[in-house]
C-alpha cells in the first residue's frame, strides 16, 4: 500500500515536468495557480479547474477554469480602481512600470523555466522574458510623454483657449494572445495602464502559468490592488461577457477568428464601446511596441477655456 | 390586590435575554448560503425596491435636493416597466414640506427623524417638540433616537418614559426607534433596548442612524428580529424591523429577505413591517433588474446619480 502511494507521487512530480529526482522522501512543495482580483489571489468562485498540457502531453498544473462571474467581480474591483490609478500622476505610474520591471527581472528564472515547461526552447525563452521586460521599461518611458505628442492647442476664432488632451477610457477588458504567453500578456497590458485605465485580462488559455506568476510581480511592484485583474480560462466561454458588461469601456481581442471578431462587434454597440483586434501583431518585433497601443485606450477631450481679450480692450504685453 | 393583576406589568429589562454572540453569527450566516435564482430573483429585487425608505440626511441638503429624491421614489427606472416605487422618502424635520409637497398622491410614505437626531442629546422638551413640528408638517412616520448615555448609564426607565412620550407626541403618524446599534457595544445591550422599545410602545424597531459604524449588520438584524418575535408572541403585537446603513448591496438585501422570513414569517415581508434605509440600495437593485431582463451586467452610470 505505502509503496503504490510513493509511486503515484514519483509519477506526479515527473509529470508536472520538474526536476525528476530520486525521492529523497521529501515531496516538492507545488505551487497553486490562482487568479488575481483586486490585489488578492482568490480561486475562482466557480470552484472550476483545468489542466492544460504542453505538447508532449505533459500536465502543467491546475488551473482556475474562471467563470462570467470571477469576471464580474474583477470588473467592480478594476472599475473601482479608476479614479485612484488615471488620478496618480503620469510621472508616478512610470516609475511603477519601471519597477515592475525591476521585479520581472529579479525572477526571470522562474519565467524561463515556465515557457520552458510550456514547449519554448531555452533561448527562445530567454528571448521572450528579456523582451517583456523591455517592454515594460519601453512604456514606463511613454507614461508621462504621449500626452505631449498627441494633444493640441487648437486654433479657434473666438477668445478662448482652446485644446484638446487624451484622457483614459477607464476600464478595458483584454482577451491576451494565445501563444506569446508572457511577452504578449506584458505587450497588451502595459500600454492599456500606462495610459491610466485599469483593466481585466484573461490569460492564454493553453499557456497560462506565466500570467499568474506575472500577477505575483504585479503585487510586489507598487502597483495599486485591482489595477490589472489577471484571469486564467477559456475564451470561447468568457468573450461574450467581455463585450456585453457595460462597464467595460473597451475590449482588446488578440485572435484571429472571425467569428468571435463579429460577435465582439455586435455586442459592443450596446454600449458603444471601443474593440480593438490586435490578430496580426508580431509581439515580438517592434511593430509591438507604440504609443499607438497607449492612444487606442484614450479618448481626446477638448476644452474651450474662456480668455480676456486683452488686445480689443486696449490693454497689452 | 386583585385589580392590579389585570395591569400589564412591564418586564424587568435588566433580566433581558442574554445574547450567544457566537450562536447568533453563525445562525446570520447561515441565511446567507440560500441561492435565489431567476424569476424569485426579480420578486426578491421588486419586494427589496417597494420595502427602501430613500433617505437624504445631510446638513448640506436643500429643498432642490429632496425633490430630486422624491422624483426618484416615484420614478426609480422609467426605462424598465413595472418596477414598484420605493416605501418612503426619510428627511429632516425640516424637510417634511417639501418632501410632502413633492410626492403629492403617489403614496409614497414621508418619514422624519426627530429628537436631535443623530446624536439624540437634547432635553426632553426639545425633543417633543421637534417631533410634533415634524408631524406638523405632514411626517406619516417618524424615526426617533433613543439616549444611549442613558441607556449605558442603566436608566432604562429614562429611555421607556422618553420613548412613549415621543409616541403620544407623534399621533397618527408611526414611530420607528433608531437603537443605534453601533455605540451599544453588546447584543445583549441590543436586545435590552430592542424589549423597551417595543414595550414603550414602538410600531417599528431599526438598527441606526447610518451615521456610526458599525451600522446595520445580519447578526445584530438577527437579535433585534428574534426580539420581534418574542414581543408578539408574548403580546400577539406585531413590530416592525427596519435596518439602516451599510446595505448597498442587493444580494445582501435579499440575504436579509430570508432571514425575516425564517425567523418572523411571511407576514412581515412587506413594506408594512419591514424596511431597509438606505440610498444607494435602490441603484443597485434597478442595475440588478435590467441585468436579469438584459442579460447583461450593468454600469452605475447609466442610472441616475442621486
Amino acid at each position: 500500500m505505502e509503496k503504490t502511494s510513493i509511486k503515484k507521487s514519483s509519477l506526479s512530480i515527473s509529470e508536472n515536468g520538474l526536476e525528476k529526482k530520486k525521492l529523497s522522501g521529501r515531496l516538492e512543495v507545488l505551487k497553486t495557480y490562482k487568479i488575481y482580483i483586486g490585489g488578492q489571489f482568490p480561486r475562482t468562485e466557480s470552484g472550476r479547474y483545468y489542466i492544460p498540457t504542453n505538447a508532449a502531453g505533459k500536465k502543467l498544473a491546475n488551473v482556475c477554469l474562471s467563470s462570467r462571474k470571477d469576471f464580474r467581480d474583477a470588473v467592480v474591483a478594476a472599475r473601482g480602481a479608476v479614479s485612484g490609478w488615471s488620478g496618480r500622476a503620469a510621472f508616478n505610474r512610470s516609475q511603477i512600470l519601471y519597477r515592475m520591471a525591476e521585479m520581472l527581472e529579479g525572477r526571470k528564472a522562474q519565467f524561463i523555466d515556465e515557457l520552458m515547461q510550456q514547449d519554448a526552447s531555452k533561448a527562445k525563452a530567454e528571448k521572450e522574458v528579456n523582451l517583456a521586460i523591455d517592454r515594460l521599461i519601453y512604456y514606463a518611458g511613454w507614461c508621462d510623454k504621449f500626452q505631449q505628442l498627441f494633444s493640441s492647442v487648437n486654433p479657434v476664432a473666438s477668445s478662448h483657449f482652446n485644446f484638446s488632451v487624451p484622457e483614459p477610457m477607464g476600464v478595458v477588458a483584454i482577451i491576451a494572445p494565445q501563444n506569446d504567453s508572457l511577452l504578449g500578456l506584458v505587450s497588451v497590458i502595459a500600454p492599456v495602464i500606462a495610459g491610466g485605465n485599469t483593466c481585466v485580462v484573461l490569460a492564454s488559455e493553453t499557456k497560462p502559468l506565466c500570467s499568474v506568476t506575472f500577477a505575483e510581480v504585479l503585487n510586489s511592484s507598487d502597483l495599486p490592488g485591482a489595477v490589472v485583474n489577471i484571469l486564467t480560462g477559456k475564451p470561447s466561454e468568457l468573450a461574450s461577457w467581455f463585450v456585453d458588461h457595460m462597464d467595460v469601456n473597451a475590449t482588446i481581442y488578440c485572435e484571429n477568428n472571425s467569428e468571435v471578431q463579429k460577435m465582439m462587434r455586435e455586442k459592443s454597440a450596446q454600449n458603444l464601446k471601443r474593440i480593438f483586434f490586435y490578430d496580426k501583431v508580431k509581439w515580438e518585433t517592434g511593430e509591438g511596441q507604440s504609443p499607438y497601443f497607449i492612444m487606442d485606450c484614450q479618448e481626446i477631450k477638448t476644452t474651450w477655456h474662456p480668455i480676456e481679450n486683452i488686445a480689443s480692450a486696449g490693454g497689452g504685453y | 390586590m386583585p385589580g392590579l393583576k389585570s395591569i400589564v406589568t412591564l418586564p424587568d429589562f435588566s433580566l433581558s435575554p442574554r445574547i450567544d454572540q457566537v450562536g447568533v453569527e453563525e445562525r446570520a450566516s447561515r441565511f446567507t448560503k440560500r441561492s435565489i435564482k431567476k424569476e424569485s430573483k426579480m420578486n426578491g429585487l421588486k419586494l427589496v425596491l417597494n420595502m427602501i425608505d430613500l433617505t437624504t440626511l445631510e446638513g448640506k441638503d436643500t429643498d432642490g435636493k429632496v425633490k430630486q429624491l422624491c422624483y426618484k421614489a416615484m420614478h426609480p427606472h422609467d426605462a424598465l416597466p413595472g418596477v414598484p416605487t420605493v416605501a418612503a422618502v426619510c428627511v429632516y424635520p425640516s424637510m417634511v414640506k417639501v418632501a410632502k409637497k413633492a410626492l403629492g398622491d403617489s403614496g409614497i410614505k414621508v418619514a422624519s427623524v426627530s429628537t436631535a437626531f443623530p446624536s439624540g442629546q437634547a432635553p426632553k422638551d426639545v425633543k417633543i417638540r421637534d417631533t410634533k413640528f415634524a408631524v406638523s408638517e405632514g411626517a406619516d412616520e417618524i424615526d426617533m433616537v433613543i439616549s444611549r448615555g442613558k441607556f449605558h448609564a442603566g436608566e432604562y426607565n429614562f429611555v421607556f418614559d422618553e420613548i412613549a412620550a415621543i409616541k403620544e407626541a407623534c399621533g397618527d403618524a408611526r414611530l420607528k426607534v433608531i437603537l443605534e446599534t453601533g455605540e451599544l457595544g453588546t447584543f445583549d445591550k441590543v436586545r435590552r433596548a430592542s424589549d423597551i422599545a417595543m414595550h414603550a410602545g414602538a410600531d417599528f424597531i431599526k438598527t441606526s442612524t447610518g451615521k456610526i459604524q458599525p451600522a446595520a449588520t445580519m447578526p445584530v438584524t438577527l437579535v433585534m428580529l428574534e426580539a420581534i418575535r418574542d414581543f408578539y408572541y408574548k403580546t400577539g403585537k406585531m413590530i416592525g424591523m427596519k435596518p439602516a446603513g451599510g446595505i448597498s448591496k442587493s444580494k445582501l438585501a435579499l440575504h436579509y429577505l430570508v432571514m425575516v422570513k425564517e425567523v418572523l414569517g411571511e407576514d412581515w415581508l412587506s413594506n408594512e413591517w419591514f424596511r431597509f434605509g438606505a440610498s444607494s440600495l435602490a441603484n443597485d437593485v434597478l442595475m440588478q433588474m435590467v441585468k436579469e431582463k438584459t442579460g447583461s451586467y450593468q454600469a452605475a452610470n447609466y442610472f441616475s446619480v442621486d
